[in-house]
């Protein structure tokens, strides 16, 4: 209980203890908190970012999808204007080339009748003309009377 | 208690500091109080160098190993504590210490509060286990707690005296310290007047200033001498032991319970009263740093 010079050592000792703390313990420590403490701040705010970046991403994403519908909904409908087009078209065409064949075949069944009126005149002619023959055999002379049958055979 | 000693010898026993001095060339130890004051100053008490010594020392070389390896990425398990405790004193140094940046005060104060809190804690030991052994070892006398040692606590409130001192001088300059101690409280535009307050201003601010680690130390130096003195108290309880009297085990199961009682509390005494001498000194070296006026 008494003060002597323990007091003197305790004193000269605490001087070293706190100089050694403040050279070789505090700094170290206190470099690494703060350091640390940085580097949560940084990825805090790095994370921060990123929400914010990826909010953006998503709003354009949303955007570009809404643009990729709006193109498709427009191809779809061109193409099916297009169809449309190209069914009208084989449609017009077919008619057409229906009219052609229907107008060809006419064509040809008049021609056919025209021949067969040809035909039918020349026998019918033939026949006058055989039936005459026979008739006017004794009075008339075949060929006296030929040019006369032939114009009255070009008028039926 | 082993021998046979009254109540009052056994504690005196455990009061006493172990203190050896050189005497005409010749080592030896105080055998009793009155040898020990007969040594006068040049005596050490080596009990409380001792310990003290191995408590700083074990602070130091842990902390030392945390600051080492320290990383900004994941701590470890010591380190994890070390920055514990440095950023509960950081946040008391940055609560109290409001004059800008000083790169010694949170050294300092750390160095205070976990030192005192180990020297403390040695009063958690069982109180006969250390002066038993170093009794075997051929030590008469060994005192556990070197904070139950006045020279330990004055040791460390000297030493922030003369911080304060020094940074008082330092931020105001000479004229401004001793302007600050001749000047106030009491003041007068009188020139006259004010001279002849000088001397009890003198008078009031030294021993507003001394009284900084005279309160300090013996704060500290109370506080764990009663909690030493209630542990001896409680440990003469069983130490009436004479056979299996149904006394003699009640006072045995006192002993024990108040024991444990009492040492949880002092779990609360050793950190607070750490906390409270790092707390004071940091508040007295921010006035230290403070212009009053």
């Amino acid at each position: 209980m008494n003060i002597n010079a323990t007091l003197l050592a305790q004193t000269i000792m605490f001087v070293l203890f706190v100089w050694f703390c403040m050279k070789f313990v505090w700094p170290p420590i206190m470099g690494a908190l703060t350091t640390r403490q940085k580097q949560i701040a940084d990825g805090l705010a790095a994370a921060e970012r990123g929400k914010h970046e990826l909010e953006l991403a998503a709003k354009r994403a949303t955007q570009e999808l809404h643009a990729a519908k709006e193109k498709a909904s427009e191809i779809i409908a061109q193409a099916e204007k297009r169809a449309a087009e190209i069914i009208d078209e084989a449609k017009a065409n077919a008619r057409a080339e229906g009219e052609r064949i229907i107008a060809g075949a006419k064509a040809e069944i008049e021609q056919e009748v025209n021949r067969a009126k040809e035909s039918l005149r020349q026998q019918v002619v033939e026949l006058s003309i055989a039936g005459a023959e026979k008739i006017l055999r004794r009075e008339i002379d075949a060929k006296a009377h030929a040019e006369m049958l032939t114009a009255i055979a070009k008028e039926l | 208690m082993t021998e046979n000693i009254t109540a009052p010898e056994y504690i005196k026993h455990h009061l006493q500091n172990l203190t050896c001095t050189l005497h005409d060339g010749r080592f030896h130890c105080a055998h009793s109080a009155e040898e020990a004051k007969e040594m006068g100053f040049w005596a050490f008490n080596l009990d409380t160098l001792g310990i003290s010594l191995v408590m700083g020392v074990l602070f130091l070389f842990f902390f030392r190993k945390a600051a080492k390896n320290a990383t900004a990425g994941v701590p470890g398990g010591l380190q994890n504590f070390v920055e514990w405790v440095v950023e509960f004193v950081d946040t008391s140094v940055r609560g109290s210490f409001s004059s800008g940046r000083n790169a010694l005060v949170a050294p300092l104060a750390l160095t205070i509060f976990f030192w005192i809190f180990l020297m403390n804690f040695m009063d958690l030991l069982p109180i006969d286990y250390v002066p038993m052994l170093m009794g075997a070892l051929g030590l008469s006398h060994f005192k556990v707690v070197p904070t139950t040692d006045p020279n330990a606590t004055f040791g460390m409130s000297i030493a922030v005296f003369f911080l304060v001192v020094y940074y008082s001088i330092k931020i105001k300059g000479a004229g401004g310290f001793l302007g600050e101690l001749a000047l106030a409280p009491f003041q007068n535009r009188n020139p006259l007047v004010q001279a002849a307050f000088v001397p009890v201003n003198l008078v009031l601010e030294g021993v507003n200033l001394v009284s900084k680690p005279v309160s300090l130390a013996l704060r500290l130096f109370g506080n764990m001498y009663a909690g030493e003195m209630i542990f001896i108290l409680i440990a003469l309880m069983g130490g009436a032991w004479a056979g299996a009297t149904l006394g003699n085990i009640t006072l045995f199961g006192s002993q024990v319970l108040l024991s444990l009682g009492w040492a949880i509390f002092h779990i609360l005494i050793v950190t607070l009263q750490a906390f409270i001498f790092m707390t004071l000194t940091i508040v007295y070296l921010d006035m230290a740093h403070q212009e009053h006026h």
